[in-house]
């Protein structure tokens, strides 16, 4: 156990280093620089832009800058001036001016309180619908679950957002429009609004895996043994049939956790969300390395979760 | 059970042979089978018609939109639906509805065309690495893995700065194509090597390789027939995905450029006077909403017809 736990993290670590190049690589064949007029900032004279280049080293050759950067990334866990957000350092932007004064107020954390919350909530209604789903087969519950998943998986957030705004903020006036932190009621609709397309996912895989799970000969075993129904249900269906669902878990926790553009964009909640749009929009390349960095070790942490979960839910997967 | 044919009373042999003939139907093809069954399906089949609907009148649209795409009307300018304006009409007085159904032009498109050069990407991909196997499929495994590792919609945008800001709409499409087929394909790639690495080694292969097929063949001709339901299915599932990723460019901005209309970039014109002109948002995006649920209906409605042991199941 402990040594594939260690293997992972240095194949993570790998994994992380070769992200890192390819996006690199990336923003060097993207045209235009932070600096010109393409990224949407105004006109400069060209010394202009040349002085303020090589300000900030965008002069040098690209491998050196790309050695300079992760050099300083790796040893001070420094991502770097903001190009664009001048005065700013990636660092304050992500993780706040004082991470450890305040750390639930810092934007990294607001992302990860929204995506955590959502997740919960996803988990702890998706999974029991698609039980419940697909025990009541062909069966009014099921078909009631399925339209309503089938809605859930269709309805883009950013939609459900804009109608619940329109409903419980502007016609009912029962929750704010907008922020995060000051009391719970504005949590409620971002996290339902990020939360139900992840919901609705995991009940179609719980139901799929849950009814493939269940005509499998160790049931009827479990069954003909004269088992309670309830106790295979608990004992042997579920655990198995809860893994095909935990390897999608990962992935949708990482991306939850590092911010939703739209959510946070609609609600204006200050994560880290906008950056991943943003930033490349900008072309600031320290930003959006930052992010991707970020985004891509979150995922390989969710991933080895994921991975360690699987031997819990079934002993025969040995490391 | 005895049975009665023209009055005589029939001895068990013939009875038999009877049973034979009653299982003999009417051969009907693979396509006529699962049309069969999809049309049973009530669901699916609104859906379907959704869908044609939508692809005709985009397909026709200047013939049945009552205004021009970008016709202004100072007149009647931030108007509720009504008669003359079915879900009325912007700030430049331009028609909602006109502009939807225009808009479905760029969704529609990009989201089908962007799915087959993913499938044809992943398809390709796929098959190669499940049927050499080995290291070559274990590399382009790993490939696959490193690029699950991005977040997809940040190289999209990466891929769409490439092109230049004042490009014609003709560029741009072409551009979205590209850029969701290459970042689409890696689910459809892991689906068609899955089947290929379990079906290179049964018989029908080996009596192919015995016949000296050569390996293009026996992919093409052999295991890709096998794999074109699962394919399908993914087809169908991945283009209301593809249609959300294109509203989203198109709200940010990265999508067609103004006038030309799209779903996403209305919704983006919109949501700003959420409060005091709802219907400028909610057309576009139940214009979304609607077309997504329509395609995960039918792709539902479309496994369950194939794939008949599967029925109710993911």
């Amino acid at each position: 156990m402990f040594t594939f736990i260690v293997n992972r993290l240095v194949r993570s670590i790998i994994v992380i280093f070769l992200i890192s190049v390819v996006t690199f690589t990336f923003m060097q064949l993207v045209p235009g620089g932070p600096f010109g007029s393409d990224a949407g900032g105004r006109p400069r004279a060209p010394e202009i832009q040349r002085r303020l280049e090589a300000e900030y080293g965008l002069d040098r050759p690209p491998v050196e800058q790309y050695i300079t950067y992760m050099t300083k990334l790796v040893f001070q866990f420094d991502f770097g001036p903001s190009l664009r957000q001048i005065d700013f350092t990636v660092n304050q932007l992500l993780f706040g001016y004082d991470f450890w004064d305040d750390p639930l107020n810092t934007p990294v954390m607001i992302s990860a309180q929204l995506g955590l919350l959502s997740f919960f909530i996803a988990v702890g209604v998706g999974i029991p619908l698609g039980v419940v789903s697909a025990l009541y087969r062909n069966k009014l519950p099921d078909h009631a679950a399925m339209l309503v998943t089938t809605l859930g998986i269709s309805i883009p957030n950013f939609v459900l957002g804009l109608l619940m705004i329109l409903l419980f903020s502007l016609t009912l006036h029962w929750l704010p429009v907008y922020g995060w932190g000051d009391s719970w009621k504005q949590m409620v609709m971002p996290v339902i609004t990020l939360g139900t397309g992840g919901m609705a996912f995991i009940a179609r895989l719980t139901r799929a895996s849950v009814l493939e799970t269940l005509g499998q000969d160790y049931i009827r075993t479990a069954r003909a043994k004269g088992l309670k129904e309830r106790f295979v249900l608990a004992r042997h269906a579920l655990p198995n049939s809860l893994i095909p669902v935990i390897t999608v878990l990962g992935p949708l926790l990482a991306a939850w956790l590092t911010g939703t553009f739209f959510v946070e964009l609609i609600f204006a909640i200050p994560g880290i969300g906008k950056f991943f749009i943003t930033a490349v929009t900008d072309r600031d390349y320290s930003l959006i390395m930052g992010t991707i960095l970020i985004y891509s070790s979150v995922l390989v942490i969710a991933n080895l979760v994921v991975d360690i979960l699987y031997g819990v839910l079934d002993p025969r997967i040995r490391y | 059970m005895t049975v009665e044919v023209r009055g005589e009373q029939l001895g068990p042999t013939e009875k038999i042979i009877l049973d034979a003939d009653i299982l003999e139907r009417p051969r009907i093809s693979m396509v006529r089978d699962t049309l069969n069954r999809l049309l049973k399906n009530k669901v699916a089949t609104v859906s379907a018609i959704y869908i044609i609907a939508l692809a005709v009148a985009a397909i026709i649209a200047p013939l049945i939109t009552p205004y021009g795409r970008d016709e202004p009307n100072f007149q009647s300018t931030r108007e509720t639906p009504s008669a003359e304006h079915f879900f009325g009409s912007d700030k430049l007085g331009r028609d909602i509805f006109t502009r939807i159904i225009f808009g479905s032009r760029v969704s529609l498109g990009v989201a089908f065309i962007g799915s087959f050069t993913a499938m044809l990407i992943g398809v390709t991909y796929g098959a190669i690495s499940g049927y050499f196997g080995g290291w070559v499929d274990d590399l382009m495994m790993r490939f696959v893995d490193l690029m699950f590792g991005f977040p997809t919609l940040l190289f999209i945008i990466l891929m769409m700065l490439i092109i230049p800001p004042n490009s014609s709409t003709g560029l741009i499409m072409v551009g979205l194509f590209v850029a969701l087929g290459l970042v689409s394909w890696l689910n459809v790639a892991r689906l068609v090597r899955g089947q290929f690495l379990s079906m290179r080694e049964k018989e029908f292969v080996e009596a192919a390789v015995a016949l000296g097929a050569s390996p293009f063949r026996i992919m093409s001709r052999h295991l890709l027939p096998n794999t074109i339901g699962p394919i399908v299915i993914w087809l169908t599932l991945s283009i209301p995905g593809l249609i959300l990723v294109e509203s989203t460019l198109s709200f940010i901005g990265l999508g067609v450029k103004p006038p030309v209309p799209s779903w996403g970039g209305m919704l983006a014109e919109g949501w700003r006077a959420m409060r005091t002109l709802p219907h400028l948002a909610l057309a576009p995006g139940i214009a979304i909403t609607l077309t997504m649920i329509a395609f995960n209906f039918f792709g539902d409605g479309l496994r369950d017809a194939l794939d008949p042991m599967m029925r109710g199941r993911e």
